[in-house]
């Protein structure tokens, strides 16, 4: 497949996970456009690994150039995970003080 | 039109379709659902790809554990209710305007790039994406950053149950 459908693609779900943040006021929503976001960039880097692959199969047919960008992306699913966890014992830490994960309620610092 | 094309339109569509439903479903639950369903489209992409690693560990530890951590938190809020209160209505039409520039004017941008042209992603072929190639690369050259996700783990657990204690 030609690269630039991929890139169209993940952009097409990045910039939904920013309207996601951007209009949603749930706090576990937003977080969850945040991983989408995430999960658009580890499919292009992914897309641009297998097209390296090609160009430098081209030359030489046993190599492995493009690893390079799925370790990326695996390392990429490490951070997520961490993230993920604590932000979740954020939120619910947020929603004991508060009683709501409404992120309009977290707009004053005092109380 | 062979039946890898066919296959990548329709594992689009999915994800395309599944991440809007994300946005506009009330009930957070629900929201939960359609994401994992943006997951396995995802996961079919990467198979298409033949990278059959990331694909099964994306199945793995996003739609396996971070979703089912997604749906205790809102089962253990009670939040599975569709009591979300109506922002501003211009609010709304502001973000999704801003979202539709960047998309725009990035979409602009690949269309014109001549680095991109011609350039093909290899589909269904080529062995990088293979766990034993994976492997080899992640215990000799990466060996030290793979150790030190392990300490980022602890550290990430050891946060979570100091955020989450009640004092």
């Amino acid at each position: 497949m030609p690269i630039q459908y991929y890139i169209y693609l993940s952009l097409a779900l990045f910039c939904i996970g920013i309207a996601g943040v951007l209009t949603r006021r749930n706090a576990i929503i937003i977080f969850m456009s945040v991983e989408l976001m995430l999960n658009a960039v580890n499919l292009l880097l992914v897309a641009f690994s297998k097209m390296h692959h090609a160009v430098a199969t081209a030359v030489d047919k046993v190599n492995n150039v493009g690893t390079d960008g799925q370790i990326f992306v695996f390392f990429v699913m490490v951070v997520a995970a961490a993230e993920v966890s604590v932000g979740l014992a954020i939120i619910v830490m947020m929603y004991r003080n508060a009683h709501s994960v409404d992120v309009n309620f977290l707009n004053r610092l005092k109380n | 039109m062979n039946v890898i094309q066919v296959l990548f339109w329709i594992l689009s569509a999915m994800a395309l379709v599944s991440a809007l439903m994300v946005l506009l479903s009330k009930n957070p639950v629900h929201s939960v659902l359609w994401l994992v369903a943006v997951f396995f489209a995802i996961s079919g992409h990467y198979i298409l790809l033949n990278a059959q690693f990331i694909a099964i560990v994306n199945l793995i530890v996003y739609a396996g554990a971070i979703m089912v951590l997604f749906l205790f938190v809102i089962m253990l809020m009670n939040l599975n209710k569709d009591t979300e209160p109506q922002k501003n209505i211009w609010m709304k039409l502001a973000g999704a305007i801003s979202a539709g520039c960047l998309l725009m004017i990035l979409v602009s941008l690949i269309k014109q790039a001549p680095e991109l042209q011609a350039k093909t992603a290899m589909m269904n072929e080529g062995g990088i994406g293979l766990i034993a190639n994976l492997g080899k690369a992640l215990f000799n050259t990466y060996v030290v950053p793979f150790e030190i996700s392990s300490i980022l783990f602890l550290s990430a657990m050891v946060g979570a149950v100091v955020i989450g204690k009640k004092d």
